[in-house]
């Protein structure tokens, strides 16, 4: 298995550790031609404006699409954004997931938290089930989902985030910096298929 | 679900986002626009840039919190601010108006000569300056979630933060050859706080994210700092005192994400108009560092 991690900006690192201690290889992916032979992609968190100006800059946001028409992707919290078709501002979006997010929903950095979410999505992934610990970080929230899409996770008061529609996996928060790697197994079982 | 806020993994975790970034200096809305439409990943909002405070002279002090206010309003990505050292309460004012992260710095008249401020306080998380790791330790160990290198502002001249990456990186390595029954004396030598030394031994790194600050002034020495091995960089007077803030911006952003690739470092460094002039820091005398600012 060989999973790409978009290296433009943001905690990559974080999520190349994770998926090496699983066993994958993986491609740090600055330019188009390092998609070449993955079996999927993940676009870490990060500021989404700098992701996407240096996507633009660089012209990976046509091949990203056409990455994604059969590859799996997963993006976390700015990667969350910069996958969906809508942030409710303007700057570059890949426009592959039919989500409409709110960027910084919860505030400035003093409002970032962390809380146990219930994720029945990850059952069979071990742990007996158990809440997923989440990082929230000047977070975006998944205002709204589009038809065909599941939604995963959601915060006590219903407000969505986490998703999956298809091949594509959208989170709010952070599992690459917490120690559980079950979001991640969950991906590479997308990645397989 | 009980919700958390400022655990010092959240504090941690917002400089986490910010790797592989670049942190621009601006001292006005319309500076942090151009930041961000350039690509960076946070704005340092202050009344005046280093070169500006060096050549002024005078007492330099936490901004007005209306114009670092203002800074918050235009722009979307995170914002820091600076105060004082040892000034807990313009901390306590930095936190109260919001902003991102605290900068307690050195470029800035110090507050207090023989402390820091107890970090841990604050549910807003810290970057703090150092020389060497053991500074760096004792800053982390007083709560800072983020370490930068200080190198020299407002020079233009990139020697000091080139040191002090080195001599931060350095020490690592050397803490890694060593019998753990070493690592204590060690700790005294260089006044580092002894758990977070074996924490570092143990992770081959700091344990926050690492920036370089101080001197950056191209898209080379952007570059030059990242393949020395620090996780992303700030950029002072270095921006917005050259010639193209614009262009110079947006071409240190590609510059720091494609680091190790010198046709495209080669390509972005073209036609930059001129850097700002900058002074070497070996025409400083002692008195005139910033850097020496800290305990």
């Amino acid at each position: 298995m060989r999973i790409g991690v978009l290296a433009l900006q943001g905690d990559f690192a974080e999520h190349q550790i994770m998926l090496q201690s699983l066993g994958v290889d993986v491609v740090q992916v600055r330019l188009a031609e390092h998609l070449n032979q993955l079996d999927g992609l993940i676009i870490p968190g990060g500021e989404s404006t700098t992701i996407g100006k240096l996507a633009t800059d660089f012209n990976l946001m046509d091949p990203l699409r056409a990455f994604g028409q059969d590859h799996a992707i997963w993006g976390t919290c700015a990667g969350a954004i910069f996958l969906s078709k809508d942030a409710l501002r303007k700057q570059p979006l890949l426009n592959l997931m039919d989500i409409t997010v709110e960027r910084n929903a919860f505030g400035r950095q003093i409002d970032s938290f962390e809380t146990e979410l219930k994720v029945p999505a990850l059952q069979g992934f071990g742990q007996n089930g158990r809440g997923f610990h989440a990082v929230f970080i000047r977070a975006p929230l998944i205002e709204k989902v589009g038809e065909g899409v599941q939604i995963l996770a959601t915060l006590e008061d219903g407000r969505i985030v986490a998703a999956r529609q298809g091949h594509f996996l959208a989170t709010a928060f952070h599992p690459e910096l917490t120690g559980d790697d079950r979001f991640h197994r969950y991906f590479l079982e997308m990645a397989k298929s | 679900m009980e919700q958390e806020v400022g655990s010092f993994e959240i504090k941690k975790g917002l400089a986490q986002m910010l790797k592989g970034g670049v942190i621009m200096d601006v001292v006005t809305p319309e500076h942090a626009k151009i930041a961000e439409d350039a690509g960076a990943a946070a704005v340092m909002a202050l009344e005046r840039v280093p070169a500006d405070i060096r050549a002024d002279g005078g007492v330099a002090r936490m901004s007005d919190p209306e114009m670092i206010m203002k800074i918050m309003d235009s722009v979307t990505i995170p914002v820091m601010a600076k105060c004082r050292i040892g000034h807990f309460v313009e901390a306590q004012i930095l936190e109260a108006i919001g902003v991102d992260y605290i900068d307690e710095s050195e470029v800035l008249t110090p507050a207090d000569e023989a402390n820091h401020i107890n970090k841990h306080l604050f549910k807003v998380p810290f970057v703090c300056g150092c020389r060497n790791l053991g500074e760096a330790l004792r800053r982390i160990g007083e709560g800072a979630a983020m370490i930068r290198t200080k190198g020299e502002a407002g020079t233009g001249d990139v020697v000091e933060a080139v040191r002090h990456a080195r001599s931060v990186l350095g020490e690592i390595r050397k803490l890694q050859t060593m019998a753990e029954e070493e690592v204590m004396a060690y700790a005294k030598e260089i006044g580092a706080p002894y758990e977070w030394l074996l924490e570092t031994r143990k992770l081959g790194r700091l344990p926050v994210v690492n920036f370089a600050a101080g001197g950056i002034a191209t898209p080379a020495d952007a570059a030059l700092m990242m393949q020395l091995g620090v996780d992303g960089v700030f950029v002072g007077s270095g921006i917005f005192k050259s010639g193209d803030p614009a262009r110079r911006a947006a071409a240190i952003v590609k510059a720091t994400t494609h680091y190790q690739d010198a046709s495209i470092l080669a390509e972005v460094s073209r036609n930059l108009g001129g850097p700002m002039v900058g002074r070497s820091v070996s025409s400083l005398t002692e008195t005139e560092k910033l850097a020496t600012r800290g305990w």
